[in-house]
């Protein structure tokens, strides 16, 4: 072994699947001059990898997690690491049966080979199995078991032998140095071990369960909590035995009873998620020395498994009277949102996370995170998901992680629905109405750390002033009122108020910030004090980082507003870009600002009653900023709309908000004002506009043209992307479009109305096909609501260009069921000539 | 045959053992509890004895309440009876521990009758005492042989009433072979057989299996100074062992030859 080194350029801490992958692919492009450590022994250094069961379901409802799963899978392939055992999730209740059929939606959609099988048909498969309970089961042929461990060694030695990388095992890392920084930032610089210090230019922390605290380190968080997953080995069985292979019979997962049952060799691997949450800090998890197993296999603790047992003989019969040779409380990462930690730490620059993944995801999420460092940005695939710097100061905190791992860790298994809400960390943050809308009833939707409030009670009315009704099926009526659409159609006829303040309102100053500005955004930003530009943010390969809003407020100043699931994001994409001159000062000012919308026919008449300010549309044009004083308060009014229909995001200071509420909804008495919720500004109000969403129609894997956000002319100024963006341009007619689609019938085979959820469901040819284009990009479901003002069901997504003209017909599947739908264009479904933005 | 097994809850082996701050506890944070090897045997053998023979067995510890975990595990592979004698902590005075283990067999005896045989393990893994097996059977007054690895019934007989049991201790040369008058007491060492895993099916029964909580007046005598107590614990020190790669496939072949030549296996 070679002396231990003083300097590199990278090291990476952690030798499981994913620091072994990770400096793989570091080696493939191009890095040199990696050091790989790891507190544990090789090739088992002792974490999470060693004592997986090393199955990929590739399918999944999240796209990052089903395309990486995939992709992770062809990786272990390629490397011949690999089986394909098949396995079936068997449904024990009709509600399961129903959430294979949305499985069988979400197989179409990424194009893994799937079927529906009946009990029988599973015994077929699975002889051990008792069919008599279960009602069917969902197939997939393409499950495999890989072998992480040599996987991760495989890695290595490519790394190793191109002389990019040494390794060194049995090494502690003890403390994780840093440097100060332009900007008032931090920059990592050295790793300090048992065996030395290391400085380096770069720092990767793939420490599994121990992320946090290696994080922690250099003033960093990494929020994840290591977590029990119970595992037992039972066996030997001769039905298991006979086959003389590590595996010849289809994993079965048992989704009810949230186990598994994997053959190894002659035994079976029975694992559970299914007992209660056992979490623990990384300080309790024992050494390599203090550890009987490995540190991540502790004491199993076998009263947690007893009824897990009790299901399992169900089952299989067999089950019962074979030995539990080794059972364990294997440790596991979980984070707040059951989402991985990917990319460069917010505290500290060039400190980076490959954290939180699993054996299933491995190779495709170390390879996402060698990209991100390589080029700034992946290019396999859009890790809005699973961006590091997705969290909030209030989502980092121990309290906040073990109470979200607490929350989730039952429903690895279970079925959640697309809209589904948090129990528990509640009301981390509120608005300066949030008294006000409680008592309007107000129907709290978390945005992050945000309550905002998607509907209101006090608006039920509007149901029958309308005609409305509740859905059908109770999973699509879930997390759904037909307030919302009461809401909408009152905003069209009158107008609603919204509360806006879960925006993420930032601010640039300072001598450099114009120059910056336009640096980030690819439409024109700085035009003027009071002008502004709603404009996409690129990466450099010219696909989306962001889409918001720009003001100029100042001779020197330039407001960003962005949304509340973006803003951890962009803020860190701005700190990274500020030019190192600190010629830009940044400001987070969302916790001192509010904002409210108003918006419909009447809301210039609400508004004129408490300003004196010019509000026609040719004293305030569109776009417009201006401060003006409202019911006494100092305001900024800015003339927008995101729902189609004239009026204002108005800012105000956060403590003048309550005064400015009050005296709106006053105002707006005679004239049909409601309080009105998220339900119509983002989903339905956006929807019939076919205004597209940062992280739904709006991904890395997409640019401008392809979106429709294309402006006629390039600004002369350099933006990060331009080189990319230009290049898109001049190539012509983008392959694919964002278009809305109307469903043209809604009733299912069972004649109920169904209503799509906006959860990737596949958008098929009037044939049937899937529709792929040549990047690999599947035609899928992006946003889903129903247009009120339209009377539709609409659908926002892209397809390719010989798909996307108006009256194109294609299908979309839901619940595993067709359903028609027709091209309306790339424009809107309402008023596409935008003549109510204008109040006419 | 009526058999009672001893066993004695242990933090589980194979990981460095941490000594608390007070030297007075094994820092059991990160362990597991197992039953002690050597009972984990004697369990089995009389798991066997009693499929081969008929009867019923009985386990028995002495502890705090968690030791129920490990009464259970010896239920879930075949017992069919177990007993607590509840004591505050882990008892440390072999003498002290055997007067109350005998006051307790007594009872169990003068409910059900003798007990043919007594297993004990050869030591416990955490003490390693020796004693307490030794001094229950000289209470009792029954034979008792340690360092057990084979136990036979004659042919002919069923390990009850006026019979013998054959026990065989493992010495240098070969075997020792004992002949005890039942009702005996024998303590047995790993190696007599292999301890079976629990099933599933039997994890599950011994879920439903009831505890005997059997509180003993212990001799008085038997706590009074002057008898074994712990002062403190201490780590041994470790032992540190070295790595060294002698090479690569075939190019290692010449060290490996003169290492084995060092060795003086050559």
């Amino acid at each position: 072994m070679s002396d231990f080194p003083t300097k590199a350029n990278v090291v990476v801490i952690g030798a499981g699947i994913v620091g072994s992958c990770l400096v793989g692919h570091l080696s493939r492009l191009g890095w040199e001059d990696i050091v790989l450590i790891d507190k544990g022994p090789l090739p088992n250094p002792g974490g999470s990898t060693g004592h997986a069961s090393n199955f990929i379901f590739p399918v999944d409802h999240n796209k990052e997690m089903a395309l990486l799963g995939v992709q992770s899978a062809n990786q272990y392939r390629d490397l011949d690491r690999s089986v394909d055992s098949g396995g079936i999730e068997v449904a024990r209740t009709q509600e399961r049966m129903d959430e294979l059929n949305r499985r069988m939606t979400s197989a179409t959609a990424w194009g893994v080979e799937a079927e529906l099988l009946t009990p029988a048909q599973v015994k077929e498969l699975v002889p051990f199995i008792n069919e008599e309970i279960i009602l069917g089961g969902f197939h997939c042929p393409t499950v495999s078991v890989v072998d992480s461990l040599d996987t991760g060694t495989l890695f290595r030695n490519e790394a190793m032998e191109k002389g990019v990388l040494q390794v060194f095992a049995n090494t502690e890392v003890e403390d994780v140095e840093t440097v100060d920084a332009p900007n008032g930032q931090k920059k990592v610089s050295a790793v300090v071990t048992d065996r030395g210090r290391i400085e380096a230019n770069y720092v990767v922390v793939a420490c599994g369960v121990w992320s946090n605290r290696v994080a922690n380190m250099a003033g960093a968080t990494i929020p994840l909590v290591p977590a029990v997953h119970q595992m037992a080995d039972v066996g030997p069985m001769d039905v298991l035995a006979e086959t003389n292979t590590e595996i010849a019979y289809p994993i079965v997962r048992d989704m009810d009873t949230f186990c598994y049952e994997r053959q190894a060799a002659g035994s079976m691997e029975v694992g559970s998620y299914g007992h209660r949450a056992i979490l623990h800090h990384p300080d309790d998890i024992p050494s390599n020395e203090e550890a009987a197993l490995t540190p991540t296999e502790m004491p199993f603790t076998q009263d947690d498994f007893d009824p897990q047992m009790e299901t399992a003989i169900e089952l299989m019969d067999m089950l019962g009277d074979a030995e539990i040779k080794y059972a364990i409380n294997g440790l596991l990462s979980l984070t707040p949102d059951a989402m991985p930690c990917l990319g460069e730490t917010v505290e500290v620059n060039n400190l980076w996370s490959a954290a939180a993944v699993w054996v299933k995801e491995g190779p495709g999420m170390a390879q996402v995170v060698a990209e991100w460092m390589t080029y700034g940005y992946p290019r396999v695939i859009d890790p809005h998901a699973s961006d590091l710097a997705r969290f909030y100061p209030e989502e980092r905190g121990d309290d906040h992680i073990w109470a979200r791992a607490d929350e989730h860790f039952i429903k690895t298994y279970g079925i959640v629905h697309p809209q589904e809400q948090w129990e528990g960390r509640r009301n981390l943050v509120q608005s300066p109405y949030f008294s006000r809308q409680e008592e309007l009833g107000a129907m709290f939707f978390q945005a992050r750390v945000w309550e905002r409030a998607q509907w209101y009670d006090s608006n039920a009315d509007l149901v029958e002033r309308y005609g409305l009704s509740e859905r059908e099926v109770e999973w699509d009526n879930r997390w759904w009122s037909p307030i919302i659409n009461g809401e909408h159609l009152n905003m069209r006829e009158n107008a609603g108020l919204f509360d806006l303040s879960a925006f993420q309102v930032f601010e640039l100053s300072g001598p450099g910030a114009l120059d910056f500005a336009e640096y980030l955004a690819v439409n024109k930003v700085c035009k003027g004090v009071g002008t502004s530009a709603y404009t996409p943010w690129l990466n450099a390969d010219g696909g989306f980082h962001s889409d918001l809003t720009m003001m100029q407020t100042g001779e020197d100043v330039v407001r960003i507003v962005t949304g509340a699931f973006d803003g951890g994001r962009d803020e860190h994409w701005i700190k990274k870009h500020l030019p190192e001159d600190e010629s830009v000062t940044f400001k987070n000012l969302t916790m001192s600002t509010t904002t409210l919308g108003l918006w419909g026919p009447n809301a210039e008449a609400i508004l004129s009653q408490l300003t004196d300010a010019d509000l026609s549309f040719a004293g305030n044009p569109y776009g417009s900023v201006t401060n003006v004083e409202i019911a006494g308060v100092a305001c900024t009014l800015f003339r927008v709309s995101y729902v189609g229909d004239t009026g204002w995001e108005i800012y105000t200071g956060w403590d003048n908000g309550p005064a400015l509420w009050d005296a709106i909804m006053d105002a707006g008495k005679d004239h049909g004002l409601r309080p009105t919720g998220m339900g119509v500004y983002a989903v339905t109000g956006r929807i019939e506009k076919g205004y597209r969403l940062m992280g739904a129609e709006l991904e890395s894997e997409y640019n401008p043209i392809e979106a429709g956000l294309a402006r006629p002319k390039v600004k002369a100024a350099d933006f990060i992307g331009k080189e990319a963006y230009l290049a898109a341009r001049e190539a012509g007619d983008p392959e694919s479009h964002c278009v809305t689609l109307v469903v043209d019938d809604n009733v299912d085979s069972q004649g109920r109305q169904r209503w799509m959820q906006g959860g990737n469901e596949p958008i098929l040819n009037a044939d049937g096909e899937r529709l792929v284009d040549s990047h690999g990009r599947v035609s899928r479901v992006t946003t889903a609501g129903y247009g009120p003002s339209v009377g539709k069901n609409l659908l926002l997504g892209y397809v390719p260009a010989e798909y996307a003209a108006p009256g194109t017909k294609m299908q979309v599947m839901y619940m595993n069921e067709l359903f028609p739908c027709t091209v309306v264009g790339t424009g809107s479904a309402f008023d596409p000539e935008n003549t109510r933005l204008k109040g006419e | 045959m009526r058999i009672l097994a001893l066993v004695k809850r242990v933090p589980a082996p194979g990981a460095r053992i941490n000594i608390t701050e007070d030297e007075q506890h094994v820092d059991d944070k990160n362990l597991g509890h197992a039953i002690s090897p050597h009972e984990e045997c004697g369990v089995e053998a009389a798991v066997q004895l009693i499929e081969q023979y008929g009867g019923d067995a009985t386990v028995m510890s002495m502890g705090a309440d968690v030791s129920e975990e490990q009464l259970r595990a010896a239920v879930s592979v075949g017992i069919s009876k177990m007993v607590l004698v509840p004591t505050n902590g882990s008892p440390k005075d072999p003498q002290a521990t055997a007067s109350a283990l005998v006051a307790a067999i007594r009872e169990l005896e003068e409910q059900d009758g003798v007990f043919d045989l007594i297993i004990f393990g050869n030591e416990s893994a955490d003490q390693g005492g020796f004693q307490v097996g030794i001094r229950v059977a000289h209470e009792l007054g029954r034979a008792m042989v340690n360092g057990i690895k084979g136990l036979e019934i004659p042919d002919g007989q069923d390990g009850s009433g006026d019979g013998h049991i054959v026990a065989r201790r493992e010495v240098d040369a070969g075997f020792e072979v004992y002949e005890l008058p039942l009702p005996a007491c024998v303590g047995v060492k790993e190696g007599i057989n292999l301890p079976r895993y629990p099933t599933m099916k039997g994890r599950l029964a011994s879920k439903k299996a009831e505890l005997v909580s059997l509180a003993v007046e212990a001799d008085a005598d038997a706590h009074a100074n002057g008898r074994q107590a712990q002062t403190r614990l201490k780590s041994p020190p470790e032992t540190a062992t070295e790595t060294v790669i002698l090479g690569d496939g075939v190019d290692a072949a010449p060290a490996v030859v003169d290492l084995l030549e060092e060795l003086g296996v050559l």
